[in-house]
């Protein structure tokens, strides 16, 4: 009923059948509330990231024991610290830290949930094995695991992108396995098959494109909890090292003045906050356009 | 059923092999010398020769590998290096705090997430709707230990209702074990409330469009017993999958809770061992939470079982 | 006992309302037999739903009116409704795997029929649910109370909601495609049971279907939709042996039986019109054999063809009418 009414001009209008698709689809997403919200709060913050030497001092660790403790103000706009940095500064600067490893993170783990989840659907003697691993490490929660593997690699940004990839990891390949199992069954890669295509060419060209709805929706919300989870380790301690800020480092050093200089970690909370809530958002959007029956988040 | 229960446990057991290889695997992935560390700075070459041979560090990593396996089976879990005392006793004594605050916060998750859910789902598309979904958004989007922090200068700081930090066995005194834990379990819970209360609403609209559901609007059933009787028990069949989910990520978050509210749990110990670079200790305790989740998993999966008349009868 | 009169349903869609069933009259009495036929998406079902008013309220309007013994059911305040719904009007519907609920007993769905508009207990509406299942002929009937609907094969699950449909004596059974996704054999034992109900209950029964014979054989009357609106109301005989919508015509040509060369099965060309893209002129003016310019420009009217039977197609009702 509702594909029926999709305006039958896009579908008339002289383009390509993938151009045509993919226009009806920027279309309802962008007729989508919630993508439209999260998208426009994300673009912003990651606009402000990007411009961060314009907006703020452009010194994140500069000190200036003389601002020790200033409260908001317009020379500070969000307060400055124990060391009398500029929070406002160190806020944008945490951004860039802290969505690099968001979205580095999630794609990495989006990368390696495919590679892994379409080697078990295609190589089916190696999926027991492989889905014995990913149950074993899908027991745990994500954000342990991310403890235990940054545990060992040392704190530094590298590796927690790595640990919170790999946390993602089962769960991307739980995904993308199920729609390749869906997929492979299919007509065309029988026939891909028969004309004698190679494995990695109809996995690549055939199969994985079908499987790319679902793993960009668990993505997007990926993202966002990478965002969060980094931002946990970060106030254990085991995040990004300071004096580097991170949106998670900026809180757990404020935190012992919480009291008398709340606004230190205040604002750094607030940005997670919106970041997730924008992202949280637009993978709403998507999953109502792209995948309405894919139940829930990642 | 009791042949279901036998294959879960059969089924759980590889599983919990590859647990244990994991986290034997994820303390070899460490840069360096594990011995050097584990003896400190300050310890000269034949010290650090003694920890590794202790540790069997010398040998093969095959034979070390069985090593482990042989010492888990007999409930060995290493030996602490900072506590000096083995790990098993270690989180053994720590157990109960973890429990009392994981378990306290599913108790306040669950009802309040499938409340909320079936309230969004019942009314979709009015404002309670979008009221309810907004602050399950707000729920999954907010860090906790934020809202922890926050949440300490108001209610323990401020208004000083409750206790910011530290716990009280329950042994000792049960309304001031509660105190204890009511402010760390209410934000631990608040992320998981949201996931569930998205989770039921879209499980609850799935179901209201099913066939049956007509099919008992047409004998005349009323809208609040198609809710209640028809819907309802079908959309909790799908919240009691997700609830042994819900429980390992409420272990999992306590980790950072238990830092917050100080509070001596396994998060606490898992994360001064971290510190201390204890890593006996981490890949212990890493290990027992492991286990303790698979556990969890199968008890999830025979109580699905039980209440699902069609995995019931097979 | 039933009159619908110029009931027309929308749905709401992205782009605003879509016209699904279009200004539909007609009238059934007490103990007759009608039959609603249609390719999917004509309306026949919407149309049944609305009797009992079953759409999601939030994205359907309906207007027209629904006069059953003298109230109108669209008019009629939902807990007056509630009332009727099993116990004066009951419904089957199409699909028996997907109808009942997974998690109760059978004998609890249909019991629970009799609990609401009967006021049984637990226990005497049990007993009775043994009755209704002995009654739609489902053997062991006192064991089978107590099964959950997987336990039982698609027939019997479609026995079951007859049995919960019967179970107040309706005066109107609505049935909704009953047969469709059942084997054949099964479909007969279906339509002999339903048969063999009304008469025993002496109730009222609408039959949806997309088999024209199917109905034809069933009802004393017959209704064709086509694209939402009525297309022809005759009598069975009339419709089974002269059709006169061209519609009719190939719905009836469709039938496959055995003295026709199975290996030209007939299929009416083209396919029905989406909803919200329906020619200006005649709905199957653009697959109809017969279709002159005219039918393409105006929307033609339902007209009495001959007593008891109307159809909406000018061609046929100039050639049939007397040169006046």
């Amino acid at each position: 009923m509702t594909d029926a009414t999709v305006p039958p001009a896009a579908a008339r209008a002289p383009l390509s059948p993938g151009a045509a698709r993919r226009r009806i689809l920027m279309r309802r997403l962008w007729r989508h509330r919630s993508f439209r919200l999260g998208a426009v709060i994300l673009l912003v913050i990651v606009l402000m990231a990007l411009a961060a030497p314009l907006l703020s001092n452009g010194e994140p660790t500069k000190m200036n024991l003389r601002a020790r403790f200033a409260p908001p103000s317009a020379d500070f706009i969000f307060g400055a610290d124990n060391f009398g940095r500029d929070i406002f500064t160190r806020v944008l600067y945490g951004a860039r830290i802290s969505l690099w490893i968001g979205f580095a993170s999630a794609m990495l783990a989006a990368a390696g949930g495919a590679l892994v989840g379409l080697a078990s659907a295609w190589y089916r003697r190696l999926d027991g094995v492989i889905m014995r691993i990913m149950d074993a490490l899908l027991a745990f929660p994500a954000i342990l695991l991310a403890i235990g593997i940054n545990a060992a690699l040392g704190p530094q940004v590298s590796s927690v992108i790595i640990a919170l990839a790999a946390a993602y990891v089962p769960r991307m390949a739980r995904i993308v396995r199920a729609a390749a199992l869906v997929v492979r069954e299919l007509d065309y890669v029988d026939a891909a098959r028969v004309s004698g295509a190679s494995a990695g060419r109809i996995i690549f060209r055939h199969i994985l494109p079908n499987c790319l709805a679902p793993l960009i929706v668990s993505l997007t919300f990926v993202f966002a909890y990478a965002i969060l989870a980094e931002a946990a380790l970060s106030f254990l301690g085991i995040g990004p090292p300071p004096p580097q800020p991170s949106w998670g480092n900026i809180i757990a050093e404020g935190r012992d003045y919480s009291v008398e200089a709340w606004w230190i970690m205040l604002f750094p909370g607030l940005a997670i906050s919106l970041a997730a809530l924008g992202t949280n958002l637009l993978g709403d959007g998507l999953r109502d356009v792209l995948d309405p029956r894919l139940k829930i988040e990642a | 059923m009791p042949r279901l229960i036998a294959f879960r446990i059969a089924q759980a057991i590889p599983v919990m092999f590859v647990v244990a290889v994991l986290t034997f695997l994820l303390m070899h992935m460490l840069p360096g010398d594990p011995a050097t560390l584990i003896a400190g700075d300050m310890a000269d070459q034949d010290a650090i020769a003694q920890v590794r041979r202790d540790l069997g560090l010398d040998r093969p990593v095959l034979a070390q590998l069985w090593l482990w396996i042989t010492n888990l089976a007999q409930g060995d879990f290493g030996k602490s290096l900072m506590l000096n005392q083995p790990v098993a006793e270690a989180v053994w004594e720590r157990l109960p705090v973890t429990l009392s605050l994981a378990l306290v916060a599913f108790v306040i998750t669950i009802p309040v997430g499938i409340v909320l859910g079936v309230v969004a789902a019942v009314w979709r598309d009015t404002w309670v709707d979008s009221a309810v979904m907004f602050l399950a958004l707000i729920g999954v989007s907010v860090p906790n230990f934020w809202i922890a922090i926050l949440s300490v200068i108001l209610f323990s700081v401020t208004l000083g209702w409750l206790p910011s930090s530290g716990y009280v066995p329950m042994g000792t005194d049960f309304w001031r074990w509660l105190a204890s834990l009511i402010q760390p379990a209410t934000v631990l819970a608040l992320f998981q409330i949201g996931y569930l209360a998205r989770m039921t609403r879209s499980a609850m609209l799935d179901v209201l469009d099913q066939d049956y559901i007509r099919t008992a609007r047409a004998k005349g059933v009323s809208p609040r017993k198609t809710i209640l009787k028809h819907a309802f028990r079908n959309t909790l069949m799908q919240v009691v999958t997700v609830s042994g989910y819900i429980l390992s990520l409420l272990i999992g978050g306590s980790v950072v809770i238990e830092q917050i509210f100080a509070m001596p749990g396994i998060g606490r110990l898992l994360v001064q061992a971290i510190m201390a670079r204890d890593y006996p200790v981490v890949q212990g305790t890493m290990l027992m939470l492991g286990f303790a989740f698979v556990f969890i998993n199968i008890v999830i999966d025979l109580i699905y079982a039980y209440v699902d008349p069609r995995v019931r009868y097979d | 006992m039933l009159q619908v009169e110029n009931l027309s349903v929308d749905f709401r869609v992205d782009s605003g309302w879509i016209r699904s069933v279009d200004e539909v009259s007609f009238a059934l009495d007490a103990q007759s037999t009608l039959g609603i036929v249609g390719e999917s998406g004509s309306g026949k079902s919407v149309t049944a739903l609305s009797i009992l008013r079953l759409h999601a309220r939030r994205n359907t309007r309906m207007t027209g009116r629904i006069v059953f013994d003298g109230e109108d059911l669209l008019a009629m305040p939902e807990r007056r409704l509630h009332e009727m719904r099993g116990r004066d009007i009951a419904m089957i519907f199409q699909d028996p795997m997907h109808s009942l609920n997974p998690v109760l007993t059978i004998g609890d769905q249909i019991g629970e029929t009799l609990r609401i508009h009967q006021g049984l207990n637990r226990a005497a509406a049990e007993k009775a649910a043994a009755g209704l299942l002995d009654m739609v002929r489902i053997p062991d009937a006192k064991r089978r109370v107590t099964d959950f609907p997987h336990q039982l094969s698609g027939g019997m699950r479609q026995r079951v909601m007859i049995a919960m449909a019967i179970a107040c004596r309706p005066r109107l059974l609505i049935a909704d495609e009953p047969t469709t996704a059942l084997d054949v054999t099964v479909q007969a034992q279906i339509l002999d049971l339903l048969r063999d109900l009304r008469e025993e209950i002496g109730m009222a029964v609408i039959l949806i279907s997309h088999d024209l014979g199917l109905v034809a054989e069933f009802a004393e009357r017959v209704l064709v939709m086509y694209a939402g609106e009525l297309v022809e109301d005759a009598p069975a005989r009339n419709i089974f042996e002269a059709p006169a919508h061209p519609y009719s015509e190939g719905l009836l040509k469709a039938i496959p039986s055995a003295d026709v060369d199975m290996h030209r099965l007939y299929a009416i060309p083209g396919r029905i019109p989406d909803p919200g893209d329906r020619p200006p002129g005649c709905n199957f003016a653009p697959r109809c054999a017969l279709a002159q310019p005219a039918c393409s420009a105006t929307p033609p009217a339902l007209d009495t063809l001959a007593p008891g039977h109307r159809i909406r197609c000018p061609v046929r009702l100039a050639a049939r009418e007397p040169a006046a």
